[in-house]
């Protein structure tokens, strides 16, 4: 049997991966890509601890269930956003989309 | 219905006019005068009623009619106050009802009632007449309507009040009440006319002058409460209350309580009823309209001051032994016969048909005055009772003069005084019922033998006079009766007898009923009414009429004053002067034509100077009182009293307050309170402008911002917070 920890280490190790994206990339989508990464190692934990912890409640399940539905609408708004500075600006580089600042 | 009951209620209706003409009915004069006159009418029949059952009961001066409330606490008692009926009550009250009622009628003719609204009249100003057309298209002046008529009859009303509760109340303070609310009307309707500056002038003096005598006798009225511990009539004037009034002694010149008193309370009587010194107000407060005049100078004010000192007679001649006169008897006698001959001397003069019956009033209520001196009880009552009815029928009289005259004034549209005698006569065929009631009232106000009312009282005063051998009242009442029978005829020769004057007195018309009416009316009683006082052993009709002013209001005091004998002398004292006064008075003025001087001008000379300006006594008043008093009120009061102390320790107040608010706003409003404001307002500001280099607008440096502060709370927590 896989120990509770392998799938921690598992997780942890996805989320720096998407942390790293999140950060290094300059795409937008590819930071978005970054953003579901980390959601899915927390999703990946959250399963974890759920059939290591508490089989018997279904809460952990439902959590996850929620998570994947807010990540899905989050990209949905994301990339239309994105599509729709795209046309603006002709580009979606992070680091150029800066206008939201003083 | 109890008696006493209906006595409550006698002055209610008056007031219950006032407030609803007042209040509601103001608008429609002819509601307002038929308010008037029903609720006089009520009061009326009331007190006649009263009047027969006092009449009927037989012992009313032991049993009055009376009931009692309790009114305030006085420590562990009460202050009580009632009505009180006793045979002086009814003689009044028989008066007072039949003369307030006339003149109620009377005033609604008067104050041209069913005439025109004025071409130009205004509030305050009596009426200047209005333009009427008739079939013919002639246009004529007529009289117009008062433009105040519901006003008037409202002050009226509240008069009447005033005068019914001082009758029927059985002690001095509701009795001061009434007092003062007659006192308030009379200014109220002296100044009736109030866009007139004279009628205001007169209004203030009458005000002024007689709260000078009102403070005076209330003054009195305390220091009776102080001693007595009550103002009831049954208390106050029991032997027990007498006997210590007489016995206290008081710091003024070693006299009694019981003169104190007296003389303070005679003081009140001097104010309201216009003895000398303070009858100033009198003749001036003719500026109010004729009704008024009879209202103020017959039936109510005048007559309530000499009602005031025959009640409280037994106060004032409590300690007299054996026919000995008071201190305060001494006083009354002597001012109130000075003022009988001083007041007749200033009347010979007058030329105002008015002034001459005010001028009149004042000597009558002298010698009211001095038969009280003198100890003649029932006469003073007597000549009260048929004076307030000659009287009032002379002044409606001389009003309903003033009336026709004013008619044919406008008529004729010459410009002369319809007041002034010299203005008028012949009007005798002009108004006949005017000029038949005139001359009854003038020859019972000359005392005219047997037929009228004032031969018998006046008689009755000087026959007192006589029997007591006070010889200077005898022969002063005396001469005063021959001026009076003097000018009165004086006053008839020149309005009605020979040939008319002026154009104005030649279209003069006679009044209308409702003026009429009250003439007739009063006319009868100045006739009857002395009728009711012939002592009993008169020559032949002597004994004819049972003598009620002897047996009925002489039973009001305690110990029944003996009837005089009679005696010749005084008899044909009084006819003399009577005939005599009354045939001078023809003889010099029945030739008078126009525009020619008083024939008395020029024998009299100086002293006619010095009457006609009533022996300068307002000129006397003006430099005494009336200018230091303005002096005083501009110098003192005004200038150095307002402008200086006050005025000066107002600006003071301010000028400090100013600076409290300056010094509050230098030191603590602006740097303190604002300061703080200030403060929170730019920190915010510098902490934004220091914290807004953080807000790059790129995304990927706010996460990693994010990241750091998450892992730095991370670590915070689980290096510091949570050590197990």
């Amino acid at each position: 049997m896989i120990s509770l920890s392998y799938f921690l280490v598992f997780a942890a190790a996805l989320f720096c991966i998407g942390l790293y994206g999140a950060m290094a990339r300059k795409n937008s989508v590819a930071i978005l890509m970054g953003i579901e990464l980390m959601l899915n190692a927390v999703v990946i934990n959250l399963i974890a601890f759920w059939r290591f912890r508490t089989p018997e409640v279904i809460t952990g399940q439902a959590f996850a269930v929620i998570v994947f539905a807010v990540a899905a609408a989050e990209v949905a708004v994301g990339l239309a956003l994105f599509i729709a500075i795209y046309r603006q600006r002709q580009t979606i580089a992070a680091d150029e989309i800066d206008l939201l600042k003083w | 219905m109890e008696s006493s009951t209906l006595v409550w209620l006698l002055p209610a209706p008056p007031l219950l006019a006032f407030f609803l003409i007042i209040f509601l009915t103001n608008r429609s004069k002819g509601l307002s005068h038929t308010l008037g006159i029903l609720a006089v009418l009520l009061s009326f029949i009331g007190s006649m009623v009263i009047v027969v059952l006092g009449l009927r009961s037989g012992h009313l001066a032991e049993e009055p009619f009376t009931s009692v409330i309790n009114w305030f606490p006085t420590g562990d008692t009460w202050f009580q106050i009632g009505v009180w009926v006793d045979p002086l009550t009814v003689a009044t009250l028989f008066f007072v009802a039949w003369t307030i009622l006339m003149i109620f009628i009377y005033s609604v003719g008067y104050q041209n009632y069913g005439q025109p609204k004025g071409d130009h009249d205004v509030p305050g100003l009596p009426p200047h007449g209005a333009t009427e057309k008739d079939e013919h298209g002639h246009e004529h002046r007529v009289p117009s309507i008062e433009p105040m008529y519901s006003r008037f009859f409202a002050f009226l009303a509240l008069f009447s009040f005033g005068m019914y509760v001082l009758v029927v109340s059985n002690n001095l303070l509701t009795l001061f009440v009434g007092w003062e609310i007659m006192g308030l009307c009379s200014y109220l309707l002296i100044g009736f006319w109030y866009a007139k500056p004279s009628a205001r002038a007169a209004a203030i003096k009458a005000f002024l002058t007689t709260r000078v005598a009102d403070v005076i006798m209330l003054l009195g009225l305390a220091y009776l409460y102080y001693l007595a511990g009550s103002l009831s009539y049954d208390v106050i004037f029991s032997e027990e209350t007498l006997h210590l009034l007489t016995e206290t002694g008081t710091p003024f010149l070693g006299l009694s309580a019981a003169v104190v008193i007296g003389i303070f309370l005679f003081i009140g009587t001097i104010g309201k009823s216009a003895q000398w010194p303070l009858h100033v107000w009198l003749p001036d407060a003719m500026e109010g309209p004729t009704p008024v005049s009879a209202m103020i100078h017959a039936a109510t004010m005048v007559s309530a001051g000499v009602y005031l000192v025959i009640r409280v007679f037994p106060i004032i001649s409590a300690g007299a032994v054996h026919g000995e006169p008071t201190v305060t008897m001494n006083i009354m006698a002597f001012i109130g016969a000075f003022t009988g001959l001083f007041a007749a001397t200033i009347a010979v003069t007058q030329n105002d048909i008015k002034r001459v019956l005010a001028y009149s009033t004042i000597s009558q209520l002298g010698y009211m005055i001095a038969a009280i001196g003198i100890g003649a009880y029932v006469a003073a009552a007597f000549h009260l009772f048929t004076h307030a009815f000659f009287k009032a029928l002379l002044f409606l009289g001389s009003g309903s003069v003033i009336h026709g005259v004013e008619h044919g004034v406008l008529h004729t549209d010459e410009h002369v005084d319809p007041q002034d005698m010299f203005n008028m006569g012949g009007l005798r065929k002009k108004m006949p019922v005017t000029f038949w009631t005139f001359l009854i009232g003038g020859l019972a106000l000359s005392g005219f033998p047997l037929l009228t009312a004032g031969f018998w009282s006046k008689d009755e005063i000087l026959a007192d006079a006589f029997a007591q051998s006070n010889w200077a009242v005898f022969i002063t009442l005396a001469f005063a009766a021959l001026l009076t029978a003097f000018y009165t005829m004086r006053q008839i020769t020149l309005t009605f007898l020979g040939q008319p004057r002026t154009e104005a007195s030649k279209h003069a018309v006679e009044s209308k009923w409702t003026m009429t009416l009250p003439l007739v009316g009063l006319a009868v009683f100045a006739i009857g009414a002395g009728w009711l006082g012939i002592t009993n052993d008169f020559p032949i009709i002597g004994g004819l009429l049972p003598n009620y002013m002897h047996d009925f209001v002489g039973e009001t005091l305690a110990e029944h004053p003996e009837a005089i004998r009679f005696n010749w002398i005084p008899l044909l004292t009084s006819l003399a002067v009577a005939f005599g006064g009354l045939f001078l008075g023809w003889l010099v003025y029945r030739n008078v034509s126009a525009g020619e001087a008083d024939p008395l001008e020029k024998p009299l000379g100086p002293v006619y100077s010095l009457l006609k300006n009533k022996y300068y006594f307002d000129e006397l008043y003006d430099f005494i009182f009336v200018r230091p008093a303005y002096w005083i009120s501009r110098n003192f009061t005004y200038l150095w009293l307002d402008r200086r102390i006050i005025d000066g320790f107002l600006h003071g107040v301010a000028r400090v307050a100013y600076s409290l608010g300056g010094l509050f706003r230098n030191y603590i409003d602006r740097p303190i309170v604002n300061g703080f404001g200030d403060f929170v307002g730019e920190s915010v500001k510098r902490l934004g402008r220091g914290a807004r280099f953080i807000q790059t607008g790129r995304i990927q440096q706010y996460m990693v911002m994010a990241l750091v502060i998450a892992f730095g709370t991370l670590f915070y927590y689980l290096f510091f917070l949570a050590q197990p």
